[in-house]
């Protein structure tokens, strides 16, 4: 049934091509075809359940960059799924996409995930903020080239500290002294090991002063 | 949002009335201390009745919701990008942290979705195996729900006599995996290891001494005034705002929907065991755990099934000699087998490049694995479809007009899971 909607769907916007895939009927759709396309599937095969949106992030220089991948499931033709998968427009530091949240208010949290992971702006969203980090995050952590170990930022605890006059400070990112290695290497390197034995739960790290400064 | 909610939002009907009023020069400004205003309030990231780490950021007019946003992430441990940067057998005990309630229920969805990529079939008796834990999981996830839900609306009770039944499912779990939560039972290609001497029996004798407890803890509530007036036409559903929104499971189910991917696309060999899959038919919080205690009664149908016809045979893909590592004794006996495990243990199981996305009918509705893969024994990029975090995003259009006790209600019905929800 996912076959022949593909089918109709090609016929429908000729741009679109197939897409290797090791199980579901799967499609790729240019940019500006993406709502038409899925509200095609929608409305006439009756693939009401958006199941999934997510990204894939081709690593940087790669040209598409990012594609945005939807995956939609039928409830009246029992277990049918397709995917839909489009390339972001816009740049690499700014990726594009079109919003679906007109079709699925569903759609409204993943897309948010999506901004949030990746930085793709989806364009028509009526909300879109960071949903998993916090507001003033700067980075988009499942972007190929954020390291695992993650990247020290300040955390909003400025104003806690002037308040209650407490000493904070900040747990390390890398979550203990098991540091993982980014980048590309093989498994035997890259596996975590103690490698930053700086941090303990005495001592200060060398880098900071005692006292988090509180930025004014 | 393209939703248009209408509640009784007296505070904002009674300003604008008075704006009117005045613009038309009918009465004048009153005095400050009539004036009505909407306070905020946020419930929550650590209070009882938001299970777990959610926090709910309201707009109350009275004690009437006229706004909720839900605040999530503060269990975010980022497990996609930990999956991008480990073999596949390494991230099976990142996935019992998910839906930790129901650990051997995500390690069969991810490892099924692993070897979906690989096309690599398991044994009968793997995936009766399967079946069977995923079920045990299954019922002491609803009796965790149940028993939360229960007390969250005031019956004390309910939740001691399900404790008592989860932990006996968890004196089980233990002798099969060695783990009471944390199982990491399965392994790319089959599991840790084979089912115990006579386990099986002590299953079904669980089966047995079960049924008359659960109808017994379902009594209390079923026909329990108190619990009706607090759950019976509350944080009603619709049909279409559930598929709008993408729910799954017992919360789809409860609002009319019969999606059950164990009927509707059998995986693991559900094909073969006989069971009913419960629908409701208004979609308020009643009607979800009317929903969840049938599916308990419905997975012990299926345990029953799995033991009385339990296959033999091998408990792991034998024919899989890149992806599975081989149990310990041949390991230690045979030259061959010693090498393919170190291969495995250091590169990972081989699995194609491809992308493939496997959905399983998990405890709290449908958990996906889509995975993206370049080949070798690392995914390259690994997505987890949680149906907790797609499941709360209906709350800022469920929640809007309901007492704030309601919402205690809606909570607990929803029976999600933050481990799950931030990932």
């Amino acid at each position: 049934m996912s076959a022949e909607a593909i089918t109709a769907l090609k016929a429908k916007f000729p741009q679109a091509t197939d897409r290797a895939s090791a199980d579901h009927p799967a499609v790729n759709v240019p940019f500006g075809d993406v709502v038409a396309a899925l509200r095609f599937l929608r409305d006439e095969w009756a693939f009401d359940l958006l199941m999934d949106l997510t990204a894939i992030d081709w690593a940087e220089g790669a040209a598409p960059r990012f594609t945005v991948v939807y995956h939609l499931l039928s409830t009246t033709r029992a277990g049918s799924y397709v995917r839909v998968a489009t390339n972001c427009a816009g740049t690499d530091a700014e990726p594009t996409a079109p919003s679906v949240v007109s079709l699925w208010p569903g759609a409204n949290w993943h897309e948010r995930e999506c901004f949030d992971m990746f930085g793709i702006k989806f364009e028509g969203h009526p909300d879109l903020r960071r949903i998993l980090m916090w507001d003033g995050y700067p980075y988009h952590p499942l972007r190929k080239e954020f390291p695992l170990a993650g990247i020290e930022t300040d955390l909003p605890v400025a104003d806690i500290q002037e308040e209650t006059g407490t000493r904070v400070i900040a747990a390390p990112m890398m979550g203990g002294p098991f540091v993982a290695s980014p980048g590309e290497m093989n498994l035997t390197e890259a596996e975590p090991r103690a490698k930053d034995e700086s941090w303990a739960d005495r001592e200060v790290r060398p880098d900071q002063t005692p006292l988090r400064q509180v930025k004014d | 949002m393209a939703t248009e909610f209408s509640y009784p939002d007296s505070a904002a009907k009674a300003a604008a009335a008075r704006r009117e009023l005045v613009e038309s020069g009918a009465a004048q400004a009153a005095p400050a201390e009539f004036q009505t205003e909407k306070m905020s309030l946020s419930m929550g990231p650590s209070h009882p009745s938001t299970h777990g780490v959610l926090r709910l950021q309201m707009e109350l007019d009275g004690e009437i919701l006229t706004k909720a946003d839900p605040v999530v992430g503060y269990l975010h441990r980022g497990d996609e990008k930990i999956a991008e940067n480990m073999t596949y057998n390494q991230f099976v005990p990142y996935t019992d942290r998910l839906d930790y309630l129901a650990p051997l229920a995500n390690n069969m969805a991810y490892a099924i979705a692993v070897e979906r990529l690989a096309k690599l079939e398991v044994p009968a008796r793997c995936q009766a195996i399967r079946v069977l834990t995923a079920e045990m999981a299954r019922i002491s996830a609803h009796l965790m729900g149940l028993g939360a839900f229960a007390l969250d609306v005031g019956a004390w009770s309910v939740l001691l006599y399900s404790l008592e039944e989860r932990e006996k499912l968890y004196k089980l779990f233990e002798e099969l995996t060695g783990a009471r939560f944390t199982t990491s039972y399965t392994r790319i290609g089959g599991v840790t290891r084979d089912v115990p001497e006579g386990w099986l029996g002590r299953v079904s004798a669980f089966c047995d001494q079960f049924l008359p407890i659960l109808e017994e803890t379902l009594n209390l509530l079923t026909r329990n005034k108190i619990f009706m007036d607090r759950t019976v036409g509350i944080g009603v559903i619709s049909k279409a705002d559930a598929l709008a929104y993408g729910l799954t499971g017992p919360n789809l189910r409860g609002s009319g929907v019969g999606l059950d991917l164990r009927k509707d696309k059998p995986y693991s060999g559900y094909e073969q065991y006989e069971f009913d899959v419960p629908v409701g038919t208004k979609g308020d919080c009643y009607d979800r755990y009317l929903v969840r205690g049938e599916e308990m009664r419905q997975s012990v149908r299926i345990i029953r099934q799995v033991i009385a016809k339990f296959p033999g045979g091998p408990w792991y893909a034998t024919d899989a000699k890149r992806i599975f590592a081989p149990p310990k004794e041949k390991i230690l006996s045979s030259m061959e087998e010693l090498i393919q495990n170190f291969m495995i243990v250091t590169e990972g199981p081989q699995i194609p490049a491809g992308e493939v996305y496997f959905e399983a009918e998990n405890p709290k509705g449908i958990l996906g694995f889509f995975i993206v893969s370049k080949g070798g024994g690392v995914p390259y990029r690994l997505k987890i479809r949680s149906p907790s975090f797609c499941n709360l995003s209906i709350l800022p259009k469920v929640c809007v007009g309901n007492l704030i006790s309601d919402v205690v209600s809606i909570l607990g019905s929803l029976d999600f899971v933050m481990g799950e929800c931030d990932r």
